[in-house]
């Protein structure tokens, strides 16, 4: 999967099921404090990743992403690897 | 109070449906298909939230909840509780609920399927708890009183306005939301329809539930949630609401017998004792909501316990789930609301189906057509497996 790709459906799933503002999707932008995804919505995350990617995220994981910078970074890792 | 049912999805449409006799019952294809014996079911349609509540608060609902929040939106409106009332006082919710089996379904299913609990996502246990619908609630609406949900089958609506009813005659709390849920999904009533103890007149679905008929054939399940408001005298006059009705009577007991045969001692315990409470003799009941869910046993049954306790009186006596069906753990609060709003409108809603007595049911006044008809005390009854009995007397109360 292309990266542009990666970064659509992720950009997608966050205004869509997670119902972030489009405008504050920025790769600065951080995922809890800007973005407001709490404890909960990481496990959300998990499951959409999984849908839409096809590869289990390990919740321990995400203790390295902060930014959605971090967020496309680790998909785009770990997709190209599945 | 608010309500929303298979017969109408706030008070106006259900006062309609009421006084029309109109049914709410339908023949689901996808039960028979699914493996049910009887495909009849109450049709309620699920809510649309999105741009209503946010994410977080739609991703805990389950079907039942939303149906709760619809119903408790309403309520708390038409008692004039707004958000700043809800952010400065005490207020507490009961609730009747006993079961979430859909969400319990498609989590396990996951979990099979993906043999990964973490796939079920954050909104899972949330749903699958039988207090789903209180801790929902409670979180959405801010609530800062007592909040638990009250487990009683087919009595928990009713059970659980009987107990908001003891927290502010003791005066442990100002105002309480009770009410009563029920899932109407494909999962919910498989292991009910086990027992065969649904009508099989798939044919004729809006004569299907027909309590009190001698050709009724058992019941049909059906769902939604009710929600009321209760609160101290001193609460009400406080504030300047408008009192609909004082509950001046609950009465409670458990047959102590069989798990899923009703008795008759039983009922007629707790109906003696909601009318010892209220002070009144039978002849001033002027309306029964019956329980009769339209099982052979379960109608006999209540009709001679309400026979044994009003016989000479002969109050006029009708079971709302002649068009509602059953509507299980709501069914206690909904059938509180169906009355108050009989009682507020003046006439009797029908037993429609009520076409032959039996020898039982002879002996009491069944109401098959709409009547006009001033109400000022009404007794429900509700009642549940494992033998638990609910009864409330309301009053109505001029301002």
């Amino acid at each position: 999967m292309e990266t542009t790709e990666i970064i659509e459906k992720i950009n997608h799933f966050l205004v869509e099921e997670f119902e972030v503002e489009p405008g504050m999707i920025t790769p600065q932008a951080n995922l809890r404090e800007t973005l407001q995804l709490d404890s909960l919505d990481y496990i959300d995350l998990v499951v959409v990743i999984e849908s839409n990617f096809g590869f289990k995220v390990k919740a321990e994981d995400f203790t390295g992403i902060t930014t959605v910078q971090d967020f496309y970074n680790y998909v785009v890792a770990k997709a190209g690897n599945k | 109070m608010g309500i929303y049912s298979c017969i109408g999805k706030n008070m106006e449409e259900v006062r309609d449906s009421l006084f029309q006799g109109k049914s709410g019952i339908i023949l689901d294809p996808e039960r028979k298909s699914f493996g049910y014996r009887s495909g009849l079911t109450g049709l309620v349609e699920r809510p649309q939230l999105k741009g209503i509540l946010d994410r977080r608060a739609r991703v805990m609902l389950p079907e039942q909840g939303e149906f709760a929040y619809m119903a408790t939106v309403e309520a708390l409106k038409n008692a004039g509780i707004d958000d700043d009332y809800l952010d400065s006082n005490e207020i507490g919710i009961i609730y009747g609920n006993d079961s979430s089996a859909k969400p319990v379904m498609e989590a396990i299913d996951i979990i099979r399927d993906k043999k990964d609990t973490l796939l079920v996502g954050s909104g899972s246990v949330f749903q699958t708890m039988n207090s789903t619908v209180t801790m929902n609630l409670s979180t959405i609406f801010r609530f800062k009183g007592i909040n638990y949900t009250l487990s009683a089958a087919c009595a928990s609506g009713s059970h659980a306005i009987g107990t908001g009813y003891h927290f502010i005659k003791t005066g442990l709390q100002d105002m309480i939301v009770c009410g009563g849920a029920q899932e109407v999904n494909i999962y919910s009533m498989g292991n009910f329809d086990a027992l065969s103890a649904f009508s099989i007149r798939e044919d004729e679905p809006a004569k299907a539930s027909r309590p009190f008929d001698r050709d009724r054939d058992g019941l049909v399940p059906s769902g939604g949630a009710a929600t009321l408001v209760l609160e101290s005298l001193e609460s009400a006059k406080r504030r300047g609401a408008v009192i609909l009705g004082e509950i001046i009577g609950y009465g409670f007991s458990s047959n102590g017998g069989h798990i899923s045969n009703p008795t008759v001692d039983g009922p007629v315990k707790a109906i003696a004792m909601s009318l010892k409470e209220s002070g009144l003799d039978a002849a001033a009941v002027d309306y029964i909501n019956a329980h009769a869910t339209s099982t052979p046993v379960g109608d006999a049954k209540e009709a001679k316990a309400i026979d044994a306790v009003f016989g000479g009186a002969r109050p006029p006596v009708s079971s709302t789930k002649s068009m509602t069906g059953h509507e299980c753990w709501m069914s206690g609060a909904s059938e509180i609301i169906y009355s108050m709003i009989m009682m507020k409108e003046g006439f009797v809603a029908p037993n429609i189906n009520f076409e032959n007595p039996d020898e039982d049911s002879a002996r009491l006044n069944i109401i098959s057509k709409t009547f006009e008809k001033n109400i000022d005390v009404f007794l429900s009854n509700s009642f549940g497996f494992g033998g638990t009995n609910s009864s409330l007397i309301i009053r109505k109360r001029t301002n």
